[in-house]
């Protein structure tokens, strides 16, 4: 199977690889996958005083779909608030890097690494996880 | 050195230009179709087709008479156990196989069973040999036939033959191998090991692809399958369909160099095997998958732990190699062959196959070893379940949400 040029992209030259502070409580951290499905995410988000997202981590153990889509969302996560933060769909990451239907699931897990990251925010500062309506699976 | 390196010798081989050379006059001058009897053009082809034949037959010890040419080995394969189960089955209807087998025999197994036979799938040791002391427990009165595979193509494993084919023998059935892998790769002789039935195919030895042979005893015991296509009659009227006179011809010159040139061949690609073998395991948290000290010369399969097999490959772009993790699919399912060894779903996800071949120079597989390392931890560092091993955390002890 052919990757497209924006996965390439974010596999070779990956954003914001890193590890932030998980116990830090302005770092919020999402781990979403399992090893024997063959991908596991965790992405990591900064948030201000604010509610923006001043910093974006991620570490991806998966193919170099799962990789751009983590890649990806961490770009995408820096500089926005919360609120719009928790708008990423799983589709606009598909778009963006052109996924094809069998690597969907790649975008779904990016999309459930960043909901994942800001409720865990949430309930160290005290408020209430946001349940997402969506159902993917 | 040109890249991308071919490393996927199991998969297929590249055609040796003496082989392509040999079948050249067959496609343009000498067309003829070898079952026409009555002119020089139908002799011209039969008289590369017998050539062929003894060709064949000779790298496996066998009689030219025994050779019945196929479309390849799933054909071969699929002739064999269809072949024997209806040819046999007012003897016994059980066939034993095991869970390692290639797709074309666990297939014609369960078409087997539809079509009202009972079929035993033997599990595999750690090591992925079969337990021999299980498959004698398991034969029957009503067993036909024991089908097992003589080298694995996953991980290069080759089964005890010798006492397998003893066993089935004990008990009256009729043994079947799938020697793909093994056949020009390593000595296979039917006579010596005791074999009834045995599948080969030419492009796993750098003939072409399309074309392949059953081999079927006639003496000792007289075997006969039932054939699975109609026709006219051709292959002793076990195999109709006129004959593929130039594939046939690369597949007989592919097996003569194979005899000529197993022997040195072996032994340099196990060395070049073992130099890969022993470099890749200097990375932390590597292992081979399956029993070393009983493998095809060519083969090594690696898992890197903490490393998804697809991503490794990806970064690993100017290698063709082959990964146990098929990422691919909806079920995201790891090789069948590596889990039937036990391993865990992971460490099946993170495995690669090495399969060098006539062509791999030394040079390559330097290159191989150092773009491998260098992909292997660049994956790591972004590897979040590396990060928790060196963080000493148990990810056994996680509770993962699956999906």
């Amino acid at each position: 199977m052919a990757y497209s040029e924006k996965v390439i992209d974010h596999y070779t030259n990956p954003r914001n690889v890193g590890t932030l502070d998980k116990s830090s409580h302005k770092v919020g951290t999402g781990l979403v996958g399992a090893p024997e499905c063959g991908d596991v995410m965790r992405l990591q988000i900064e948030v201000d005083d604010n509610n923006v997202i001043t910093d974006a981590k991620f570490k991806t153990f998966g193919c170099g779909s799962a990789i751009a889509s983590s890649s990806l969302a961490t770009e995408w996560l820096k500089g926005k608030s919360i609120d719009d933060a928790m708008k990423i769909d799983n589709m606009d990451i598909v778009e963006e890097l052109a996924l094809p239907p069998v690597k969907i699931h790649c975008s779904v897990l990016a999309e459930d690494a960043i909901k994942a990251a800001i409720n865990d925010y949430r309930i160290k500062n005290g408020l209430e996880a946001i349940e997402s309506e969506k159902v993917h699976h | 050195m040109n890249l991308p390196i071919y490393l996927d010798n199991n998969a297929t081989t590249p055609m040796d230009p003496r082989v392509l050379e040999a079948m050249l006059p067959y496609f343009t001058q000498k067309f003829g179709n070898a079952a026409s009897r009555n002119h020089a053009f139908g002799w011209v082809a039969e008289e590369a087709v017998d050539y062929a034949r003894e060709q064949v037959a000779k790298l496996i010890g066998a009689s030219e008479k025994e050779i019945i040419f196929t479309s390849g080995a799933t054909e071969s394969d699929n002739l064999a156990i269809k072949g024997v189960f209806e040819m046999y089955k007012e003897k016994g209807n059980h066939i034993i196989t095991t869970v390692t087998e290639h797709k074309a025999v666990l297939d014609a197994c369960k078409h087997v069973e539809k079509m009202g036979g009972k079929v035993t799938y033997l599990p595999v040791k750690e090591d992925g040999l079969v337990d021999l002391d299980l498959l004698e427990k398991s034969m029957t009165n009503e067993t036909i036939l024991v089908a097992i595979m003589y080298g694995n193509n996953e991980i290069g494993v080759i089964q005890p033959i010798k006492q397998i084919s003893a066993i089935a023998h004990k008990y009256g059935a009729l043994f079947m191998t799938d020697a793909v892998q093994a056949v020009g790769k390593i000595p296979v002789n039917v006579n010596e090991d005791g074999i009834d039935l045995l599948a080969l195919t030419a492009h796993k030895m750098y003939g072409p692809k399309g074309i392949g042979a059953l081999y079927v005893r006639r003496k000792g015991p007289r075997v006969k399958v039932t054939a699975q296509m109609d026709g006219g009659g051709h292959e002793r009227g076990m195999r109709s369909g006129t004959l593929n006179v130039p594939g046939i011809v690369g597949l007989g010159k592919a097996c003569e160099i194979c005899y000529q040139e197993m022997e040195a061949e072996a032994k340099r690609l196990s060395a070049l095997r073992d130099k890969l073998q022993s470099s890749l395991l200097e990375l932390e948290e590597s292992y081979v998958n399956g029993n070393t000290a009983h493998r095809l010369p060519h083969v090594a399969n690696i898992s890197f732990k903490y490393v998804e097999g697809e991503g490794l490959m990806m970064a690993m772009k100017d290698l063709a190699v082959s990964s146990g993790s098929a990422c691919t699919s909806a079920s995201l399912e790891p090789s069948y062959v590596l889990k039937s060894l036990g391993l865990s779903d992971d460490l099946a996800h993170s495995s690669i196959r090495f399969g060098l071949g006539r062509f791999t120079t030394e040079e390559e597989v330097d290159y191989a070893i150092a773009v491998t390392k260098k992909s292997v931890n660049h994956l790591r560092e972004l590897s979040p379940l590396w990060e928790m091993f060196k963080e000493g955390i148990d990810l056994d002890k996680i509770e993962w949400a699956e999906h």
